[in-house]
């Protein structure tokens, strides 16, 4: 038995939100692959929580007409990976949800609270940073809408105020269009891991395939949040391929701040960040036709 | 904090008071006595308490009783046939040797029921992928691997006599 002190089951966003409103200090528990375990571990034994799990209204992936992508946070890892229209738009995105723990985990772990746990090694977090993903909230004041790049506030916070629930991950257009994209993830084992580093490169080409456009580079583990790599980008944006490829791990080495873990030590993560931000270009680019 | 639960379970509707801070795997060993559902890590790292929500395997440890409202539940338990014996996939892992102390084995057929229910063909490295959520600690994975290929090949070849049947 867990040592869970409450448990209401919303019937709703709204329910959801109002329940939360009348338990200052609740928690909302979607899959509950993180909350049950840091409740296991004692570290929010005797919590108070409020589950939306199975909440029709969160699930679901659809294309709004103007061709944004509209991911329902109660999608699971696998919902995530097998989904007509992220296979069709956004495979990137499949294919680092399919690398979160096993095949157990992956049915029951959900994309929103992957986001919303705030941590660096989240699988889909650096993906979801490279495509400029939008996060849409509701609260008791109604919604709104924050970009991915102010979302991740340090450590484990993220930029959801008391009571509110996020509803929507939403993919811009103009955020996955014309991209491929490659995602790494580095750990001991290749399943049941957490990510020693991840790297997430889209890339966008000219029409013969000989030069980059725009590249987008993101990181998880290369420093306390998910991060973008603003200068490694600049460096491999726009150039002939093979030139983008020998400047952009370099470049990236600016922009990080890893950390020594248990997992592996700082040096060794920069290493992984020059040698797998190349990698994961070459592989972007060779999605999108490039001859590299 | 008691709550009446009404899902199925092996095939029977089943409707039974449980405390709504019991896990799924809880409810099965100490309510329903289906102890195949076995704890190890209570984390779902070792996957030993794999059962089907609704046709998926899941780690029953880190999922919730309540949340299994108006579901169907499989467990090893549901897979004898009405005389007793054992159903294709567990025989193949009889085959194959691939049971050591056994502790890890019904959750490994769980996932190799969604596995073979599926109706597709697998490589072995694809197999190797599907049965990642479980950890053998008598490390029996090679022939674990064979009997869940086995498993596979034997559903496939029935399949392919049926189709060709028609
Ligand atoms: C064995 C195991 C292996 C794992 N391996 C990986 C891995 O390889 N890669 C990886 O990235 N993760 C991994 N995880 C972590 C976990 O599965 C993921 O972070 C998952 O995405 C969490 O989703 P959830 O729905 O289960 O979250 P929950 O535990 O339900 O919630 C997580 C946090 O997000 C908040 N939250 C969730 N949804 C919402 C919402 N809609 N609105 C507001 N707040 C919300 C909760 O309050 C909580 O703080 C693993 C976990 C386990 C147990």
């Amino acid at each position: 038995m867990f040592d869970i002190s409450s448990i209401y089951q919303a019937q709703s966003v709204a329910d959801a939100i109002r329940a939360l409103e009348q338990d200052p200090g609740a928690l909302v528990i979607a899959g509950g692959t993180d909350v049950l375990i840091k409740v296991r571990e004692g570290k929010l034994a005797g919590c108070r929580l409020v589950s939306i799990h199975g909440l029709e209204e969160l699930k679901g992936i659809s294309q709004a007409p103007n061709g944004d992508i509209e991911i329902g946070p109660l999608s699971t890892f696998r919902d995530v990976t097998y989904d007509k229209i992220i296979r069709a738009n956004v495979p990137v995105l499949g294919e680092a949800a399919d690398m979160a723990g096993g095949p157990q985990l992956r049915a029951a772990g959900t994309i929103g609270g992957n986001v919303c746990n705030g941590i660096t090694s989240a699988d889909t977090a650096s993906t979801l940073v490279a495509l400029e993903a939008v996060l849409r909230v509701r609260g008791p004041r109604g919604e709104r809408e924050v970009p991915i790049s102010r979302w991740y506030h340090g450590v484990g916070k993220v930029d959801l105020a008391p009571y509110e629930v996020l509803t929507k991950i939403v993919l811009p257009r103009k955020g996955y269009e014309g991209f491929t994209g490659h995602y790494i993830k580095y750990a001991m084992r290749s399943a049941m891991d957490i990510a020693t580093l991840g790297v997430s490169c889209l890339a966008q080409l000219s029409q013969d395939k000989r030069e980059t456009r725009q590249v987008r580079l993101a990181f998880g583990v290369a420093g306390p949040v998910p991060m973008r790599a603003p200068g490694a980008e600049a460096a491999a944006s726009n150039r002939p391929v093979e030139q983008a490829l020998a400047a952009i791990g370099p470049a990236a080495l600016g922009d990080v701040s890893p950390r020594s873990s248990w997992r592996a030590s700082r040096e060794f993560r920069l290493q992984l960040v020059e040698e797998l931000s190349a990698r994961a270009l070459a592989e972007a680019m060779r999605k999108g036709g490039a001859q590299v | 904090m008691m709550e009446i639960l009404r899902c199925t379970v092996n095939g029977r509707p089943v409707e039974v008071g449980i405390d709504q801070r019991e896990s799924l795997a809880d409810v099965l060993r100490e309510r329903l006595g289906l102890t195949s559902v076995k704890k190890g890590c209570e984390v779902g790292e070792c996957g030993a308490c794999t059962v089907l929500v609704d046709g998926t395997a899941i780690d029953s440890c880190i999922y919730l009783g309540v949340w299994a409202q108006g579901k169907t539940i499989l467990t090893v338990e549901g897979l004898q046939n009405e005389n007793g014996e054992l159903s294709p996939i567990q025989q193949a892992f009889v085959e194959e040797a691939a049971v050591q102390c056994g502790f890890c084995t019904p959750g490994i057929i769980m996932s190799a029921v969604e596995i073979v229910g599926s109706g597709k063909r697998y490589t072995r490295e694809e197999l190797r992928k599907l049965i990642s959520g479980h950890l053998c600690r008598c490390t029996g994975y090679q022939n674990i691997l064979n009997a869940v290929e086995r498993a596979v090949n034997e559903a496939h070849k029935f399949v392919g006599r049926e189709e060709q049947e028609q």
